[in-house]
Parts: C-alpha cells; structure tokens; sequence
C-alpha cells in the first residue's frame, strides 16, 4: 500500500530544460493551470448575457464580487478598492486550488510549503513596499514604536514588534500549507484504515472508518474554503496595516 | 540517548502545544455562542470573525504539528 505522504510528490510530466535549470512541466504546474483554467471558465460563463435582473450564474458572480468587495471596503476602506483585483484574484486562485484537491488522484498544489512560501513572501514584499513608498522610511520604522509607549518598554517592546512583523510571511504560508498538507495526509491515513479493517474482516470493520472519512472530507470542504478566506483577509489586514500605519 | 529515541520523544512533547489550541478554540466558540445568546441578531455579523480567529488559533496548533513532523522526518 502507498505512503499517506506519496500524493505530495512532484513528478514532471514534460521534462524541460533551460540553461541548466530544470523547468519541466510537473503535475504541480498542471494542477495550478486547470485552476486557472477553471477560475476563468467560472468568471467567462457567469459574466456572459449581462442583465439588471440577474441570471442564477450572474448572481453567483455578483456575490462573489459583493462578498471580496465587503471585505476589502471593512476592512481597508474605500481607498483599498485599488487592490481589489489582486484580492479577488489570490482568493479564487486559492480557493479553486484548495478545492480541486478535494478530488481522488488529484493534486493539492497548495499544501507545498514552497508554493505558499513564494506567494507570502511577495505579499509581504509588496505590502512593505506600499507602506515605504506611502509614508517614507523614518514613518514606516515608527510603525514599530507605538505611541502611548513609556520609554524603558520601549526597549523590550520594538524588537518584539519588529520580529511579529517579519514573522507574517512565514504564519501566513506554513497556516495555509500546514492545513493543506494536514487535513490530505489525514485523509489518506483514514482511507488505509478502512482498507486495511475492511480487508481483514469482510468489509464489516471498514464501514466505521468510512463514516469518519466522509464526515473528514466534509471537514475539510470546509477548511478548504477557511482558509482561501483567511488567507485573503490577513492579506487585506496587511495592506491596511501598510496604509493607514496603525 | 540515540537519535531515533530522542526524534520521537521531541516529537511527541512538540504536539503538546496543541493543548493551547484547544483552550484557544474552545475560548473562541464559547465567546461566540454567548454574543448569539445575548443577541441574535447578531449571528452573521459575529460569525465572520468567529471563523476568522477559529482559523488563527488552528495555524498555531498546525505550527506544533508541523514542528512534531520536521522533527520525525527532516532530522
């Protein structure tokens, strides 16, 4: 029987290379393009035949967009609206990532700590750039210094602050990979139990193991939509952190 | 002490820190069910953030876990 952990594994399908780096097309690449693929198909087909009264598909839309644009109007204000693309784009790209994993012999291209790591990181680059390039250098340091602070807390309190600060980019990516690759390796543990109980004892053993496991994918439908969610609104928190310094 | 036998202990006193996972959810639920039982009306309104620090407090049991897992499989 295969290892829980072997449904994470990278295997090319088209082996490319360019200047001595490996750059094949891996099932990885391809679980990330049908999410694509999806994620435009959802959003071509819902926006086809535009009218004031709204179709079924229309209104799925219009909510998805209600709903991200709530977000950002709570939780940055109008001004954040700029950035409502981006928003909108990371969190069905998440979102549909997190999903297509859901199904049997698919591939979950979010539970790979690289990938999450790459897309943290440049959120966090880009927001700390937003904050640099709106308030300048000397404002921004004083992000890490809050007012109403006396002195000698001071001491204690900036290199706290300043190491929460650089600890964002690494929550945010091991939160989401961590759930990913958790709640999949669960699964398939679950999923050896009843194989192995319903072998041993004519399928009778395996039916409880069963029940568990459906109640767990359920559960991690679920977390799949969680965590697209909070993914996205730590990352409109960031940005109004970087906008509106405290 | 030899490697394997110190991986396994270290593994499993890292999965402790979930206990505080477990007091933080339960704190989380618990503030949430008595904001709807005073008032509820403000079911959906609280419910937002209800989920919101669910999933917080989750990554900081997931962070134990995945300590446990580096240390059984990386070391």
């Amino acid at each position: 029987m295969a290892s829980p952990l072997s449904q994470f594994e990278v295997k090319t399908i088209i082996p490319i290379e360019a200047f001595g780096y490996d750059i094949s097309f891996t099932n990885s690449a391809l679980a990330m393009m049908m999410t694509l693929v999806l994620v435009i198909l959802f959003m071509y087909i819902c926006s086809r035949d535009l009218s004031v009264i709204p179709s079924r598909s229309q209104t799925v839309l219009e909510s998805t967009y209600e709903f991200i644009a709530g977000m950002i109007g709570d939780n940055i204000g109008q001004e954040g609206m700029k950035y409502f693309s981006f928003i909108f784009t990371l969190f069905l790209f998440i979102l549909i990532g997190n999903l297509l994993g859901m199904f049997p012999y698919s591939f979950t291209w979010t539970s790979h700590i690289i990938v999450t790591f790459a897309i943290a990181f440049f959120i966090f680059i880009g927001v700390t750039m937003i904050a640099i390039y709106k308030h300048g250098l000397l404002k921004f340091m004083g992000f890490f210094a809050p007012s109403g602070v006396p002195k000698p807390m001071l001491i204690l309190l900036v290199p706290i602050e300043i190491i929460s600060y650089l600890s964002r980019p690494i929550s945010l990516s091991v939160r989401l990979f961590a759930n990913m690759m958790a709640g999949h390796t669960l699964l398939k543990v679950i999923g050896g139990f009843v194989f192995v109980l319903g072998a041993n004892t004519f399928i009778i053993g395996g039916i409880l193991p069963l029940a568990f496991l459906v109640a767990l994918t359920g559960l991690e439908i679920v977390i799949a939509f969680l965590q697209a969610y909070v993914f996205a609104i730590l990352t409109c928190l960031y940005i109004n952190d970087a906008i509106h310094l405290h | 002490m030899d490697i394997e036998s110190a991986k396994l202990l270290g593994a499993g006193i890292a999965v402790l820190g979930v206990i505080g996972s477990g007091i933080g959810i339960g704190s989380i639920f618990a503030a949430f069910i008595s904001a709807v039982g005073r008032n509820p009306e403000a079911r959906e309104h609280v419910f937002t953030m209800t989920m919101l620090g669910f999933a917080l407090v989750e990554a900081l049991a997931l962070f134990a876990l995945i300590i446990a897992l580096l240390l059984l499989f990386v070391f």
